[in-house]
């Protein structure tokens, strides 16, 4: 990767895709995260897969319980593909099914962070995988 | 820490999600075994945990941590769906609308009742809870599926299973343009067949721009049946449990790439901003009246070709105007739909505490509504249906020796007539007793009888509007705190509405409702009284007739007019108002009959200017107080009129009726 011409270019943020079929939840986490990143929200598994390959995202926060395709499916899919391979992946759900929980970090997510959390306790995760 | 905007949007999410909860218990209790359904409901308590915590509403939090376990429980076959159940969780969509009022109101939501609640949920489960009749078995499938499936999901695959049904793999590719609409089309073919376990999406073996997806059906149909529902679209595999490795990707792919569509397509907005833009369309309006006295004073002038163009454009204005009002207004609506759903759960509650077989019957819950005028109909309209439940409706037996069906109904419909919407509550049950009417009134000295002697049969149906009148001995679960029908038509009167009443003795009784649709804006009557003029909301005008001087007679001090063989009392705005007036009465008079609720009064008038469309602003100062105005109104040519209060002027003649 080309180095970045420092004081010409504003560094470019980083781009965090969140993947929660709550909007409430999103707004959430959006106001927690969007001062220090670009936020691209997606209320399904189904558009997070549309909106993947549409940009480059340097962390993938997803919801475990979603309809038709939940944070472990988006897991699995993520940790298939050569080009998503790498990309840290938070799994976030109201605290519930260990054995779900367990099923996600086997299949490749980096953490999980169980609901409700602070945005403190978010920020601090997230800095763990992107640093700004 | 929680932007207030986030905070907006969790209490409408959280009530959203409660309504969507309360549909769903509703098609339960309509006896659909549908797993998905039970999945649904835990997936609504679920959220509103999730929701609930991070916005630090503690009891909420706590009742649906409850609720999630039951839920749990039912949907993995631990415990049985059973009506007691039901009657939880209907309970529990109740407590949850306190608990949201509470907190919308900036209220503390710490009712204790909560905590009985929650051990009745945890008696229920454990009382619930299923023998497990096995220990689970392997399960002989391809671990890159098992891994993948979340702990319900693999339930319903060993339920599927352990019914018999087979398992396909159904595999196809998507551009990533068309996975939305692709999937939908793959669930519409599948559902019918059997029930979709989960999705499995793979990236696929290309460039990755397709999505290729793996759909794990159960089901009763074999591959000849399974492959014809997808057509040529997907490839379907049987899966024997234990074989059939998830192949990598095969399959065409269309043309990739598309930009990234906009992730929803709806917003939520505060009525608030929408009755800013509705003022704003209100000063247009008159902004435009004033082009259009330029224009007067151009033609004046002899500026012919000037005002035949400043016209043209002016005409445009209006008719954009006209849309950009009518597209505001279309906002605020929403389908009754909204409280009918209330209606059926509340329905089903009261009808059985009472002991009565009541089947409701909906129609017209599409018809729309202002916002507004919704959620301040939902407790008379509750108050309504339970008034019918208690009272309309007969017991069983007394049915039964009527000679009547056994289940009672009420119909509740709704449709639009004009800018008005008219909802009618009807039962079947024994209608008004109209003698026990009169007694009633007459014992609570509500009229003497002599007053008595001279009702008509609407006046005498009309009394149980009074307040104070109550036919209720007991008090029961649902004479709802001892409130009778007159507060209905004060809530309804608040709306600038009608109630109006119809009973047929042994065959049942029929309220109806009439609303405006919207009060953001409205359409008023331009009158003249005493010198100046005023507006009267259109939406509370019956008719408007003349007569002439030597028709009004006074009885006991007061003006009134037989109109069509009724008698109506006349109020003159200027004494209502204590305006002066300048000269004599004019011979020939201009009545306005309004109504609030079942009343009726003649407003004179000296003229009828026309028709406007209005938007109320309220007064400040000392205007505020007084009484029979309601605000005051711009209308063209910077003109301010003072809109009167009907519902005021209505009272003010009961008042005077009642001392009289």
């Amino acid at each position: 990767m080309m180095a970045q011409p420092r004081g010409i270019i504003a560094p470019v943020p980083h781009r965090v895709l969140l993947v929660e079929d709550s909007p409430a939840m999103r707004s959430y986490v959006a106001a927690a995260l969007e001062t220090d990143y670009e936020i691209v929200g997606v209320e399904s598994g189904f558009q997070a897969l549309q909106a993947l390959p549409n940009g480059h995202y340097d962390l993938v926060i997803s919801d475990v319980h979603m309809p038709d395709i939940n944070g472990l499916e988006l897991a699995k899919f993520m940790r298939s593909s050569p080009t998503y391979r790498k990309v840290p992946l938070i799994l976030i759900s109201t605290e519930g099914s260990d054995r779900d929980v367990g099923r996600g970090l086997e299949l490749g997510a980096n953490a999980y962070l169980p609901k409700p959390f602070s945005p403190a306790a978010l920020r601090e995760l997230v800095k763990r995988f992107v640093e700004t | 820490m929680t932007s207030d905007k986030a905070f907006q949007d969790f209490l409408s999410e959280a009530q959203e999600t409660v309504e969507n909860l309360n549909r769903t218990l509703l098609a339960l209790d309509a006896g659909k075994v549908d797993p998905d359904l039970v999945n649904d409901a835990f997936r609504a308590v679920h959220s509103l945990k999730g929701l609930a915590g991070l916005f630090g509403v503690g009891r909420m939090a706590s009742l649906s941590h409850t609720l999630e376990n039951l839920l749990d429980s039912l949907r993995l076959g631990r415990v049985a769906v059973s009506a007691a159940i039901l009657d939880l969780l209907f309970e529990a969509v109740e407590i949850y609308g306190r608990l949201m009022a509470a907190v919308s109101e900036g209220r503390p939501a710490d009712s204790p009742e909560v905590d009985g609640f929650v051990a009745r949920i945890e008696q229920a489960a454990r009382a619930g809870a299923r023998a497990q009749t096995q220990k689970r078995q392997d399960l002989a499938l391809d671990p890159s599926i098992l891994s993948v499936l979340s702990e319900y999901e693999e339930h319903r695959l060993r339920e599927n299973l352990a019914a018999g049904r087979t398992l396909f793999r159904v595999h196809a590719a998507f551009d990533l343009a068309g996975i939305d609409h692709g999937l939908d089309e793959l669930k519409a073919r599948l559902k019918p067949l059997g029930e979709v376990i989960t999705y499995l999406p793979t990236p696929d073996s290309g460039d990755g721009e397709g999505i290729e997806l793996d759909v794990i059906l159960a089901t009763d149909a074999h591959h000849p049946a399974v492959a014809g529902a997808v057509g040529g679209r997907a490839e379907v595999t049987e899966l024997v449990a234990g074989r059939a490795p998830l192949a990598a990707a095969t399959g065409a792919r269309a043309e990739e790439d598309a930009t990234l569509r906009s992730v929803s397509r709806t917003v939520r907005v505060d009525i608030r901003k929408l009755d800013h833009l509705m003022n704003l369309v209100g000063e247009l309006t008159l902004a435009r009246a004033g082009v259009q006295g330029v224009l007067e004073d151009l033609r004046g002038e002899g500026h012919l070709e000037l005002a035949r163009r400043l016209q043209q454009e002016s005409r445009v204005l209006e008719r954009k105007l006209d849309e950009l009002q009518s597209g505001i207004l279309e906002v605020r609506m929403v389908p009754l739909g909204q409280i009918f759903d209330k209606l059926s759960r509340v329905v089903r509650r009261i009808s059985r505490d009472a002991g009565k077989e009541i089947r409701l019957t909906i129609s017209g819950a599409d018809t729309e509504l202002d916002k507004l005028i919704v959620e301040e109909l939902s407790d008379p309209l509750m108050h309504v249906i339970r008034n019918s439940i208690d009272h309309g409706i007969e017991p069983t037996d007394v049915r039964r020796a009527a000679g009547k069906d056994e289940t009672g109904t009420i119909w509740v419909s709704a449709q639009q007539r004009g800018n008005h919407v008219v909802i009618e509550v009807r039962d079947d049950g024994r209608g008004f007793d109209e003698d026990r009417i009169l007694e009633t009134a007459i014992q609570r000295r509500l009229i003497d009888a002599a007053q008595a002697a001279d009702l008509s049969r609407r006046e005498l149906l009309n009394l149980v509007f009074l307040p104070g009148f109550s036919t209720r001995e007991r008090a029961s679960e649902l004479s709802g705190r001892g409130v009778g029908l007159d507060v209905v038509k004060t809530n309804i009167a608040r709306l600038s509405g009608i109630i109006d009443v119809e009973s047929t003795r042994g065959k049942g009784t029929s309220l109806i409702i009439t609303l405006p649709v919207t009060l953001a804006i409205i359409q008023a009557l331009i009158i003249r009284a005493a010198g100046r003029s005023y507006a009267i909301p259109l939406n509370s005008v019956l008719e408007t007739i003349t007569a002439t001087r030597g028709e009004v007679k006074t009885i006991e001090r007061r003006e009134v007019l037989t109109v069509r063989g009724q008698t109506l009392a006349l109020a003159r705005v200027e004494q209502a108002l204590d305006v002066a007036r300048a000269g004599p009465t004019p011979e020939r008079m201009y009545v306005v009959v309004v109504g609030l609720a079942q009343h009726r009064l003649g407003l004179v008038v000296d003229d009828f200017v026309g028709q406007e469309n209005i938007v109320i602003k309220s007064l400040s100062g000392p205007l505020n107080a007084v009484p029979g105005i309601a605000g005051a109104t711009e209308l063209g040519g910077q003109q301010v009129v003072l809109v009167l209060d009907v519902a005021a002027l209505v009272e003010e003649s009961l008042r005077g009726e009642e001392a009289a």
